[in-house]
This record gives structure tokens, sequence and C-alpha cells, in this order.
């Protein structure tokens, strides 16, 4: 899989309700999330995510289980979130709804071009090519299905 | 020789395993996104339905038309498919799992962050998302990274206005939010024999506040004692010599009552050090502080005063409520001035029952202090329950020992 996007920069420990808040939960409105994502950290991000590379600190999406989090970031048009780490049910959350996540830390500069290619493994930005952290098998496979309620579609 | 989570899962560490899952929750939040994602797969099938639990906690009952009519297509769902439904008022599904349903060695999975708390069973108990949940629905297995551990060893006793909340909030602080991501921690030691299953509960509730994917007690006597209640004859776990990633020591005679500052758990300071902050409401409650032994212990303290900022009182569950009504323990809080409202989440999550208000402070004894969580603009202090007690009684934070 490759893929490419401005940078958008956002700090380590971002917990799930700043990702979305639980005020905005009840509903399926998927657009809903995707319009007040990232509000409660700042509210100018979520116009900024249309094609964007979301470069974040260490331990992204700790917190709350809420799968509504990686999903507001994918309607909210973002193609990847790249972190040292991340909080591993948000982890899990991402993978499954299609969201492609990526291991790897370099400094972020805002809106510059991000560009990766998971099957070669590295990331590039700022001219510089930095390693990345594989998926596992299995997340690739639900990866490379596009989540995994494709994943079990397509296997039964 | 292993750790007890690689002897539940049967593999080693950095292995990749597919388990079939002993017991399989998600609540009113989680459960919705679960059965769409479920519908989605295109099955009708449930792999084992008595596997399957759900239950209504997250906002119970429903505080407006839209969260009704989202629960009330799952709670048709839930009637009609032979799994295990706890309706609103039933309580919290960490506390209703752990009312003798976990045993010990079981893989126990929930669609909620803090399903590490049965943990304290002996059992692997972690959390995922609604679409791992669907697909556990529909195979009854989910596949795991074994995990490394971290040794907590406890020596000591808790002593004074000390309880099982400052201690977890010691060890969260030591760890850092992310010092236990991706690894399991193990409670060992003498001092683990000072603590009964609600405080076990406790330390394992907040495992995930550091991040830890699993926070486990190897079964003993006081687990046997406690599952004898519920009709279970359980073994005892025997602790094996095994590498962990990092150990950590904890006397617990050194443990002193605590508060986590906004906005993150692993921010604490001593209760002293923060005395004299003026708070707008005091909420007792949750999966980590809302069992009997927490409202017995609260009322304890509250008994014949009056509480002096608006207090907020959720029992962890139906049963946790019928206790406190028969032991008088209700009657004494109520006396006392706080309210009560229905077992569940209550505000924790800031749906309902309690949201703040801009420029509010709130104390706490939950387990996330999040911005804006419990109302936009609120600020959330966590504490003990013997804290927030005597912090209810004044208006302010205020010292456990104070009130004695």
């Amino acid at each position: 899989m490759k893929g490419s996007g401005q940078a958008v920069c956002v700090p380590a420990d971002i917990d799930t309700d700043l990702v979305i808040a639980g005020r905005y939960l009840r509903t399926k409105d998927r657009s809903l999330w995707a319009a007040h994502v990232f509000e409660d950290l700042d509210p100018s991000i979520a116009s900024r995510l249309k094609g964007a590379v979301i470069i974040a600190g260490k331990n992204f999406g700790c917190g709350s289980s809420r799968e509504q989090a990686p999903i507001a970031i994918r309607e909210a048009g973002a193609v990847a979130v790249i972190a040292p780490s991340f909080a591993r049910i948000f982890f899990r959350n991402a993978i499954n709804i299609g969201l492609p996540l990526i291991e790897c830390e370099f400094a972020c500069v805002e809106g510059r071009t991000v560009t990766f290619d998971l099957s070669e493994g590295w990331v590039e930005s700022c001219g510089k090519r930095h390693p990345l952290r594989p998926l596992s098998p299995r997340m690739q496979e639900i990866l490379a299905a596009g989540g995994l309620v494709e994943y079990w579609r397509a296997s039964r | 020789m292993s750790t007890l989570s690689e002897r539940i899962l049967g593999a080693t560490a950095g292995e990749y395993v597919d388990r079939k899952v002993d017991r399989a929750y998600a609540h009113d939040g989680t459960g919705v996104l679960t059965l769409d994602a479920w519908r989605n797969i295109g099955s009708l099938r449930l792999a084992d339905a008595s596997s399957l639990y759900i239950h209504f906690d997250h906002i119970a009952p429903a505080n407006n038309g839209t969260t009704a009519t989202l629960q009330h297509e799952l709670r048709d769902f839930a009637r009609g498919s032979f799994l295990h439904f706890s309706d609103i008022g039933g309580g919290i599904c960490h506390q209703l799992m752990s009312e003798g349903i976990v045993l010990p060695g079981e893989i126990v999975i929930g669609a909620d962050s803090h399903s590490v708390t049965p943990g304290a069973f002996g059992a692997f108990a972690t959390g995922v998302g609604a679409t791992d949940m669907a697909a556990i629905w529909l195979t009854g297995e989910t596949w795991l990274r074994v995990p490394e551990s971290i040794g907590i060893h406890l020596s000591g006793r808790l002593t004074g206005a000390a309880e099982a909340k400052d201690l977890a909030l010691t060890y969260v602080s030591k760890l850092g939010t992310d010092g236990a991501t991706y690894q399991a921690l193990e409670f060992l030691g003498e001092g683990v024999r000072t603590l009964a299953v609600d405080e076990r509960l406790v330390l394992s509730n907040l495992s995930v506040e550091a991040g830890a994917k699993a926070g486990l007690f190897y079964a003993d006597e006081i687990t046997l004692r406690y599952l004898r209640q519920y009709g279970h004859e359980v073994l005892h776990q025997v602790p094996e010599t095994c590498s962990y990633n990092q150990e950590i020591d904890i006397n617990l005679d050194d443990v002193v009552p605590l508060v986590a500052v906004p906005h993150r758990v692993d921010t604490v300071k001593p209760v002293h050090d923060i005395a004299g902050l003026p708070l707008d409401q005091v909420f007792v409650g949750t999966c980590t502080n809302g069992r009997y032994s927490d409202l017995a212990r609260f009322a304890l303290i509250v008994k014949g005063r009056k509480v002096a900022v608006r207090t907020i009182v959720v029992p962890a569950s139906a049963a946790v409520l019928a206790e406190t009504i028969r032991t008088g323990v209700l009657t004494d809080i109520i006396e006392a001035g706080c309210t009560i409202g229905t077992p569940g989440c209550g505000p924790c999550i800031g749906y309902h029952m309690g949201v703040l208000g801009e420029g509010e402070v709130c104390l706490s004894t939950a387990n996330r202090n999040f911005k804006n969580r419990m109302g936009v603009g609120g600020q959330i202090y966590l504490s003990s329950v013997a804290t927030a007690a005597a912090s209810a009684l004044e208006g302010e934070i205020t010292e456990p020992e104070a009130v004695r």
C-alpha cells in the first residue's frame, strides 16, 4: 500500500476523547464525527484533514475504545496516521476500519508532503526516508481487505 | 517459565495466536456499532450466544430520543438472540462480569477499554473496539499478540486513609500513561495478600491508564473465597519464576492519598499539596470505585454530617444498590445530602446524570480526567473514596484524615 498527503502535526498522548468527544457519539452519522474530529484539541484541524497524513507524537489514541475515533479521522479524509506508537485498542480499531497506521518516528513539519510505501517499509518526509515498523501479517491482511468487515465478508 | 498471560494464552510473549474467547461483552455505547459491523459482515449467526453479554450502562436510562432509538434497536436484537442481556439499571459491564461470572484462567474480551478489570480474577481480560467484537460474535475467536509483562511487586500493607485507588494512581504515575503499552501488568508479592478482591479490581481497572493490555492477579485463597459466594470452586494459580520486561517495587506502607489533576491520569499530587481547592461537584461511583465496599466506606465518613457541595453517588450495579439498602448504607448517604443515580456509569463519560458546566470543578472516584470528558470546560480531579468523602463534607479538596 502506498500513499501521500500533507502533514498535519498533533502532539503526543492524544486520547480518543480529544479525537472525537463523547458528546458526539450518540448517532450513526459519520459526517458529524468527521466535522467535529479533534475539536477539543484544535477546531481548525478538521477542515485540514482532506488528503492529509496525520503525524502524531507517541501513544496516539489512548483512552476509550470508541471506534468512532478512527472512523472520524478516515471520514474527514485523512489517508493515514503516523506515530512512534499507538494505544493498542486504537491500533486494532483503525486497521479494522481500513485506516492505515504507521509506526515511525520523525519530526513533523506542518503542511510538508509525506509519502509512504508500506510494502517497501518506508516513510519519506523533507527528502529523507525513515524505516517503519511493519504491521503483523494478520493486520496487513485486514488492511489489504479494506477492514475487518470486508476481511470476514471475503472469507465467508 | 511463563507469565500468567503466557500460561492462559498458551504461547510465548511476542507470538500471535487465535484463541477462543470464553466471555465477550459489549455495552450500549460500543454494542450499537458492533451490531452494525456484524450485520455488515452479512452473517446472521452468533458463534456461541452463551458466551456473549450486552450490558446497558453508559447512558442508562437513555438521555434523549436519539439515544433511546439506538438503544431500542440493540435491545430488540439482544432480547431475540439468546445472549446474556442486562438492561438499564443492572449495572456497569465490568462490575457485572466481576459478580461471579469471570473465572481464573479464562480469556475475556470486552468492547470497552476498562475490560482489563476482571484481570483481578486471574483471567486474561482486555478491551477491543466494536468491529473486533463483531468478529468474535461471528467466530467465537479473536487474534491476540501474547504480551510481554511488567511485574509489580507489592510489599507491606496500606495504612491510614490510603486506599487501593491511591496505590493504583501511584503505579500509573510511575509507569506513565503509555509506560505499559502492548504489555501486561502482573501484581505480585506479599502485599497482594492484604488486598481484597474489590481492591484488586481497582488495580486491574487502572492498568489501561498506563496503556496496559491486561492487569492480572494470580488467583489465590482470597479469589477462591470470593468466587465461592457465587457457587464456584476454583484453583489457585501459582506464580512461576519468569522474566519480566520491567519490575517495579511498591511498599504499600509508603502509599499516601493522591489526586490525579487535569487532564492526565499519570499526573498526580498528594492530596496534602492541593487541599483547599474549591469544588462544584463530587462524584462517587464507576467501574473503579462504585462497589459496595466503596459506598460503605463513603457512608462511614459522611454519616451524621452534611455534604457542602452537590454529591452524586452511583452504585456500580443493582446488587451493590440492593446491598446498600439492606445494610442502611444508602440511608446514611442520602441523609448526608447526597443524591443517588441509577446503577451504571453515571456522569463519568459526560452524557448524563451530572455533566459539568463551563468552569466547574469535580472531584471524582472514576479513572479518567481527560479534557472536557464530563462536560465542556469542566475540570476533573480523580481520587479515592475517602478523599472524595472528606472533600464532599468540606466543599473543597480535603485530606481524608482531616475529617476523621
